[in-house]
């Protein structure tokens, strides 16, 4: 048996260069999704078979410009490639280039080559170029440069064979792209002394970058620093000198391997830019498209929704049939199963907005939404590419924080972690429906606005609101002075590519479900021994009532769902409820609605099954109507009158709009931010104004 | 005082001849806006910021105050 050979190729490219495409073409599904040490930047790593005895290890770095970083996605591929000893340091690059936008492509691949490593290029949409009256001579710039040119489309895959036997082939280059020594000789050469290097453009990078480079010790950090002082280097200025020589390079080179037509046909692109940027048209069309995405999350999900809800339902409910009687089978069908049950129900949602946004993104379009926005968002310390978080947010906020990596300016993009969970995430939703069909009449406004949906639209509105407003506040408080950059490509468009689209619902939702999931899952099964435990003081507690009940009569399961009520009563969750009572009263909430509250922590729509276990109901017939009903029967023991009057249920609507109630969010956005304080503050902040309003709502109502 | 990108009007040409702000240029030089090269202002978002222009045959959008940092001639 011959032992397969493996080589670690790195893909390398410019944004909207094809380079996830390609990357799709080569390694299929074979890929995973994990962290590159120490930042949380997706790394998508995975298997290609290059031939029958090699197999090559790809991993797909983040799109960018240039080696010289401009966001915390850039700098990983600085970091791999000028950090010997990392793990993902590769034997191969492919840079992949458009060769519509041939000369800034070639401005990155050429600082590559630089680097030593074999390097491949794969030269995409050699037909857009050509449409825009380019044409480009793969054979020409590979005799140039003496380095492997593939054409390649990355749309359909032609090409990625020959890809793969110049990878198998390539060899280091052998010529330097440009002599990096003429700028600064006497730092490279310490450099190289210093940390044993013996690539220029290695050194020069190390000189230029090293000092935020986090594998670096603060020890070589001094040392890059000292060469440096010692040198006189000037960061900027031989970064210039750089940039101009490579341009003035790649001008020869494209010169004679690019013909030009004078056929140009930018013209779609320009007339569709023409309409969606328009003054009017552009703002309208904008948000006709955010109704259409608002319509789909809350009508198409609602159908796989409520199949995986009775799913999990009849689950539970076999378990119970089939399970021995005992903590082990509770512990299965009401903590771990309904934990399930709460995560999977998300998916939908989920999946349905993340197709919306990779189509946005693939046609090219998200890129006029954050042009057409960026104005405004600035206004309030937000970029225009906080739209995405900010829209996503309305599905689930774990994936919208993650979202705002692109922003690259520290300051805007910690002020939209900060602000996206305000967005109402599809988990407020079983909880607004609930109290919202509760106190407010299902007249018709004019005749044809639901007051119910207005009840509902409000709400939404309201969290964007305060998400805008508390951005504008954290403008001025946040102090961290960095430049905001705008400087951004916008694309052709394009026809989205459907197999990439379902990838990323794909890669979305699994993210969901590893990050959210083992938190609602562990919550849901504490949770659970709270309303189950202490076992004795519950029995007790029931064993009074049973002597107390069997004196009337009662038909069974109303005996069953009063037993079950004093039951939790008697739990850890409600002592829980009973001792934060006092601070709730204020808003009109008693010990129930604390129970409640509590239990929203480990998903806010928990809040539904928490009323339905707290008033009684059984679980075989858990729908809405039933709660409703008696949630609208429940007596507030002070006044005489009932519980849920309109003030209780607009306290708890805004409080639940308001506060900062899942975990899941607090651990990804400290897992974003790398560092506790920034979940602590929002969840401060977020709790707190959602007790001042509730209180103020309640108050004035009453 | 010279002109800079931000002063062209949708439709409008010009050349670069150099850049205000050394940070910003580099950003800008590595995007294909170096000097010499000739830049068309495409158009403005319908506030008036942020720009577009066409530059090295692609659609550069940046903010005016960006822009500004652009010379002309």
């Amino acid at each position: 048996m011959t032992k397969k050979k493996s080589v670690k190729v790195a893909l390398i490219g410019n944004p909207n260069s094809g380079k996830s495409s390609l990357f799709n073409h080569l390694t299929g599904l074979n890929q995973k999704v994990g962290n590159f040490p120490g930042v949380t930047v997706d790394k998508k790593t995975g298997i290609c078979k290059i031939s029958e005895d090699l197999r090559a290890d790809v991993i797909d770095l983040p799109g960018t410009y240039s080696l010289y970083p401009r966001s915390i996605d850039e700098r990983v591929v600085l970091d791999i490639l000028i950090n010997k000893n990392s793990k993902d340091y590769p034997d191969v690059i492919v840079v992949i280039a458009d060769a519509a936008n041939l000369k800034r492509n070639l401005l990155l691949f050429s600082q590559v080559i630089d680097l030593g490593l074999p390097t491949v290029l794969a030269l995409n949409m050699l037909d857009v170029s050509i449409n825009l009256g380019q044409k480009v001579k793969p054979v020409e710039i590979a005799r140039d440069l003496n380095i492997p040119v593939v054409s390649i489309n990355a749309r359909n895959g032609d090409g990625v064979n020959l890809l793969k036997r110049a990878i198998e082939q390539v060899e280091q280059p052998r010529k330097e792209f440009i002599d990096v020594l003429e700028f600064a000789s006497e730092v490279i050469a310490d450099v190289k002394f210093a940390f044993h290097i013996d690539n220029n453009y290695e050194a020069l990078l190390i000189a230029q970058q090293g000092r935020f480079s986090d594998f670096f010790s603060d020890e070589e950090k001094k040392k890059i620093f000292d060469i440096n002082a010692k040198n006189k280097f000037n960061h900027e200025f031989i970064q210039s000198k750089e940039i101009l020589a490579r341009y003035e390079k790649i001008d020869k080179l494209v010169r004679h391997s690019v013909e030009y037509n004078v056929n140009k046909n930018k013209n779609l692109t320009e007339r569709i830019d023409k309409l969606l940027t328009h003054k009017v048209f552009g703002y309208l069309i904008f948000f006709a498209i955010l109704f259409l995405i608002f319509q789909s999350i809350f009508t198409w999900a609602n159908y796989p929704m409520d199949l995986i809800d009775g799913t999990f339902a009849n689950i539970s409910q076999w378990l119970k049939n089939v399970l021995p009687e005992g903590i082990l089978s509770d512990l299965f069908t009401e903590g771990i199963i309904p934990g399930i049950g709460g995560i999977v129900i998300f998916i939908p949602q989920i999946a349905i907005l993340f197709a919306f946004i990779s189509i946005l993104e693939e046609s090219g379009y998200m890129s006029r939404v954050v042009f057409l926005m960026d104005k405004i968002m600035r206004k309030f310390g937000l970029n225009g590419k906080s739209v995405v978080p900010l829209i996503s947010g309305v599905a689930c906020a774990i994936p919208a924080i993650m979202a705002t990596r692109t922003i690259s300016n520290w300051k805007e993009r910690l002020i939209t972690i900060f602000v996206t969970p305000f967005m109402s995430c599809s988990a407020r939703l079983p909880v607004y429906t609930i109290l919202i069909a509760l106190v407010v009449p299902e007249t018709m406004l004019f005749g044809f606005l639901s007051m119910q949906a207005v009840a509902l639209m409000g709400l939404y509105l309201l969290g964007f609101i305060m998400a805008i407003l508390s951005a504008w506040i954290l403008k001025f408080i946040v102090k961290i002075e960095e430049k905001s950059y705008f400087i951004m490509e916008l694309p052709l468009y394009k026809f989205p590519r459907w197999k990439h689209v379902g990838l990323t619902i794909y890669e979305k939702s699994r993210t969901f479900v590893v990050e959210a999931g083992k938190i609602i899952l562990a919550i849901s099964i504490i949770l659970w021994v709270l309303a189950s435990f202490p076992k004795k003081g519950m029995d007790e507690a029931a064993t009074t009532l049973s002597a107390q009940l069997k004196m009337d009569s009662h038909s069974e399961r109303d005996f069953q769902k009063r037993m079950d009520a004093v039951r939790l009563e008697n739990s850890y969750a409600g002592m829980f409820g009973k001792t934060i009572e006092p601070i709730i009263k204020p808003l009109g909430y008693d010990w129930k609605i604390g129970i409640a509250l509590i239990t929203s922590f480990a998903a806010r729509e928990v809040f539904v099954g928490t009323m339905a276990t707290i008033y009684s109901i059984g679980s075989d017939d858990a729908d809405d109507i039933t709660i409703k009903s008696r949630m609208k029967a429940e007596i507030n023991p002070d006044t005489g009158g009932p519980r849920y009057t309109p003030a209780v249920a607009f306290s708890l609507l805004i409080f639940y709009a308001f506060a900062m109630q899942c975990m899941s969010t607090l651990a990804i956005v400290y897992r974003e931010t790398k560092h506790w304080k920034y979940p602590l503050l929002q969840l401060i902040y977020m709790s707190g104004l959602a007790y001042l309003f509730s209180f103020m709502v309640f108050q004035i109502l009453k | 005082m010279s002109k800079s990108v931000a002063d062209l009007k949708p439709g409008e040409y010009g050349t670069i001849k150099g850049f205000l702000d050394n940070i910003i240029s580099l950003k800008l030089m590595e995007m294909g806006c170096l000097p010499g090269v000739k830049v068309k202002m495409n158009f403005s978002a319908p506030l008036g910021d942020p720009v577009a222009i066409d530059v090295a045959g692609y659609n550069l959008s940046l903010r005016t105050s960006e822009a500004s940092n652009i010379l002309i001639e």
